[in-house]
């Protein structure tokens, strides 16, 4: 835990965290902490439970054991919008985008929902700009490239100016230089916000990481830097051995 | 003392008559997701068939038992190829072209019997005195028939190749496929039998309810929220939805007339679908077949 | 707040086309025909109401003929306690909306599935009608109003507002019937525009992600599934002074299935598509008339299985695609910018 950086209050915390699918133990008793302003990375193999974590975070599923504090706020089992308008945004592994209508429609419906209408107006034309979505603002959602509908969600999670980000695998499907342009989106957004990221591409981790968490079969085996997580043996055993 | 007996055997044929209709209804349902909203129109065939056989001068017994549920059961396997398989992945559609199916089948069936039959077929079974009451003989018959088809579509669940299959599938269609099993082939014959079902439970009501080429409508508002505050699971969801609100339904009747026994059991759906969005069996017995 | 004139402007062109209509319909047509025109008018708005909560909402309501025969019967109960029309209108939206909230909060705050929610609203329509058929005794009374049984009650006319003496004529209830469509018409047309109606077009492409931006999913649903029950209302009111009774029929499954059928045919996403549909589809089923070879119920059955197989989109948005197409080489930016796909007719 050496690389851990307090830097303020304790913005996320779970207390023996538990989701269970019948047998299967996805997320089992993780106690974690995420601090203001901080950017941590989530790495694991498939399967381990990241996905399942961030639901529980979101609301999306209310976990079967333990509890999830955000700002101080006991949010177990509350709604999803709930949670939303707390101020955490969350882009899923799944792009969830709204595929009949607009880019800017898109953008325009998450600045809204936080924002009078000439403040919206100007967000999205900002958010436009800063993710490089203009050309394609009057297309399709469900028509564009998988990149771009990342994209698109990604904007959307920058539009309802969050102060807490979690986004899962941001960079999946994404070009070389895609990637790279995500990294730096993503470290603009953690001038404002907290983030957590989960990701498989240890390229990318590298390009962002602060501290890294390692999660394997529902639990946190450790929380380091990903310099000290790759130097790890049992690490490279489950993980890095595998898949990079 | 009588009394009772007589309430308990009006209960019981209320349950039952609910599990009789519901489960054709309900194979499908649990097995492909699909609600079938021809099924009130498979009920009228199986009717039909028991109609037009004995006019044939077939002997009643083998109409209701054996032709109405093969009749029906060949329809609904050429339905499902000529129709439904189209629309596999897309629940809402299948929806839509069920219901379609239904309107159809009621337009084919007035076209060729017109909009009202003369021709009805009396009831076997006589009535049978409990003391000072009596109870139709017909009703404890169809009580036996139904605890034996919920029984023989345990046996085939639980123990024939076909129900191991259809087991996995119900599971997990996607896993299933993955591993080579034919969902085509699973989902065609689960129509089909779920077509079977209902036939028969159409041929047997037949002789109590008398056939009309809207018949459908009567019988669909109960077997529709039998089969969803039931829940997924086939013959567990039957049991459990028939149980509770043909009680609701029974108890309402007796209390208040049947005009409000309905009503009752409507809210009492609705109620329970609040608590419970996925029916009695996806809260409990979540395992059961 | 979206609303704009410029997205409003094919909705408008549709209502004025409308208004010249109405303003020439009486001197060419006979009075037969204009008197079943307010009926056909009556439905068009049902089919309105229903291409806003299924089409733009994406709640699949199979029973929206629930919230007409509420209507119908709310205002012809109304009416006949009131003695004159004017409340009794507003008794009949008032009484659909509120079925509809309380159906809606069991269906929504329980987060019912689609195809639950289709066969509930379904069973409930069907529930409605065994229940009124047999309300035939001299017991059943609401206020001076016999329920009547399957034989229905005849509705008291329209009159002027607040004159219960001034009873409208046939020509002038059809006046009074596409003015309210028109209305109707123009006024959704304008909430799918403004915030509310855009959230709920995103929940119906993405409940999760309007979750997740923090829309309270099942408020919004309840909101716009209360309104199209409102609508429907007043399509019931007009179709039973076009009728000139209520029977239990307005509840019966036939009706059900050719609501969803004009939206299908029609075409879901637009209300032009639906109001025309259920105008072609009412001379359709109306030239059938007494022949029973080909009756309505093959006919239609035909139509809904055709459509849902061949033409799922439905003939309005088809025809919008392919308009678009053709049109695209030479037009491709203008059109571009001028199109926002949920704001069609
Ligand atoms: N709704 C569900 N029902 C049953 N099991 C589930 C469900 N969701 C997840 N699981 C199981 O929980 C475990 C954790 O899944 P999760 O999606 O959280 O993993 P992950 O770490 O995000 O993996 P990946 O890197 O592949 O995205 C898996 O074994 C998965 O099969
Ligand atoms: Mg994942």
């Amino acid at each position: 835990m050496s690389a851990k950086a307090r830097r303020g209050e304790a913005v996320v915390e779970t207390r023996g965290l538990s989701m269970h699918f019948g047998g299967v133990r996805a997320v089992d008793q993780v106690d974690f902490t995420l601090y203001d302003k901080e950017l941590r990375c989530l790495i694991g193999p498939n399967g381990a439970g990241k996905s399942t974590f961030f639901k529980c975070l979101t609301g999306q599923l209310r976990p079967t054991h333990g509890e999830v504090t955000i700002r101080g706020r006991e949010t177990t089992g509350a709604e999803p919008h709930e949670i939303a308008g707390l101020g955490v945004g969350i882009k899923t592994q799944v792009p969830n985008v709204f595929d009949g209508v607009t880019v800017e429609e898109n953008l325009w419906l998450a600045a809204r929902r936080w924002h009078g209408a000439a403040r919206a107006r100007s967000l999205t034309a900002e958010v436009l700009e800063r993710l490089r979505l203009g050309d394609i603002r009057r297309s399709l959602v469900g028509r564009l490239a998988h990149g771009q509908r990342q994209w698109v969600e990604l904007g959307m999670v920058v539009a309802m100016e969050p102060w807490l980000v979690l986004l899962d695998e941001p960079a999946a499907g994404m070009t070389h230089e895609e990637t790279a342009r995500t990294a730096e989106i993503i470290l603009e957004i953690n001038e404002m916000a907290a983030l957590i990221v989960v990701e498989h591409d240890m390229q990318f981790i590298r390009m962002i990481s602060r501290t890294v968490t390692l999660f394997h079969e529902g639990r946190i085996l450790m929380e380091d830097t990903m310099d000290a997580i790759s130097a790890d043996a049992r690490a490279r055993e489950i993980y890095l051995g595998r898949s990079a | 003392m009588d009394q009772v007996a007589a309430l308990v055997i009006q209960l019981a044929y209320g349950v039952a008559n609910l599990a009789l209709i519901s489960l054709g209804l309900a194979i499908i349902f649990g097995m492909m997701r699909v609600i079938n909203l021809a099924h009130g129109e498979f009920l009228m065939l199986g009717g039909y068939t028991v109609v037009v056989a004995t006019n044939n001068g077939v002997n009643l017994w083998i109409a209701m038992l054996i032709l109405a549920p093969l009749v029906v059961g060949v329809i609904g396997v050429v339905v499902e190829r000529l129709l439904i398989r189209w629309l596999y992945g897309r629940m809402v559609d299948t929806l839509l072209a069920t219901w379609g199916l239904s309107l159809l089948l009621i337009g084919i069936v007035t076209s060729i019997f017109g909009a009202s039959t003369a021709t009805t077929v009396s009831v076997p079974i006589g009535v049978i005195r409990i003391g000072e009451y009596s109870v139709s003989g017909y009703d404890l018959f169809l009580i036996g028939v139904t605890l034996g088809l919920l029984g023989a579509v345990y046996a085939v669940l639980k123990l024939t190749k076909l129900g191991l299959v259809a087991r996995g599938t119900m599971q997990n269609a996607e896993m299933a496929s993955a591993l080579g099993v034919s969902t085509s082939r699973i989902y065609m014959i689960t129509f089909g039998l779920g077509a079977a079902v209902t036939g028969l439970a159409g041929g047997l009501l037949a002789p109590v309810t008398g056939v009309l080429p809207t018949i459908g409508a009567t019988y669909i508002a109960k077997a529709f929220i039998t089969v969803i505050s039931g829940g997924a699971s086939i013959l567990a969801g039957t049991a459990a939805g028939s149980v509770l609100l043909g009680l609701v339904n029974g108890i309402f009747s007796f209390l208040t007339g049947p005009t409000f026994g309905e009503v009752a059991l409507l809210l009492a759906a609705i109620v329970l679908l609040r608590l419970m969005p996925r029916g009695i069996t996806g809260r409990f017995f979540r395992k059961s077949l | 707040m979206g609303g704009s004139l410029r997205e409003l402007r094919p909705t408008l062109v549709w209502a004025l086309i409308g208004v010249i209509f109405t303003l020439f319909a009486p001197s060419v047509l006979q009075l037969f025909t204009i008197i079943n025109l307010t009926t056909a008018i009556a439905l068009a708005v049902l089919a309105l109401s229903l291409a806003l909560v299924w089409g733009y909402g994406g709640i699949l309501c199979f029973g929206q003929v629930a919230f007409f025969g509420l209507g119908a019967y709310a205002y012809t109960i109304g009416a006949i306690n009131f003695g004159g029309s004017t409340w009794a209108i507003l008794v009949a939206v008032m009484v659909a909306s509120a079925f509809a909230a309380a159906l809606g909060y069991f269906i929504f705050y329980g987060r019912v599935s689609d195809v639950y929610l289709g066969v509930i609203t379904l069973t409930v329509t069907l529930i409605l009608y065994s229940l009124i058929r047999r309300t035939s005794g001299p017991e059943y009374k609401i206020g001076n109003a016999l329920l009547g049984g399957f034989n229905g009650v005849s509705s008291p006319p329209l009159n002027a507002p607040w004159d219960a003496r001034a009873i409208l004529f046939p020509e002038q209830v059809f006046y009074v019937a596409m003015a309210a469509l028109i209305i109707l018409y123009v006024f959704v047309g304008w909430l799918v525009t403004t915030h509310f109606g855009r959230v709920c077009v995103a929940i119906r492409e993405n409940e999760t992600r309007a979750e997740l931006l923090g829309y309270d999913t099942r408020l919004y649903k309840l909101g716009i599934f209360t309104i199209g029950a409102g609508v429907a209302a007043i399509g019931g009111v007009l179709f039973c002074n076009g009728v000139g009774r209520v029977t239990p029929d307005v509840f019966s499954l036939y009706n059900a299935a050719l609501t969803i059928i004009w939206v299908i045919v029609g075409g879901r996403g637009t209300l032009i598509g639906p109001i025309g549909a259920t105008f072609g589809l009412f001379y359709l089923t109306a030239s059938l008339g007494g022949q029973s070879v080909f009756n309505n119920n093959l006919v239609l059955g035909i139509i809904l299985i055709l459509f849902v197989l061949l033409v799922p989109k439905g003939v309005a948005p088809t025809l919008i695609d392919w308009t678009r197409r053709r049109s695209r080489p030479a037009g491709r930016e203008r059109r571009r910018r001028r199109a926002r796909p949920e704001g069609g007719a």
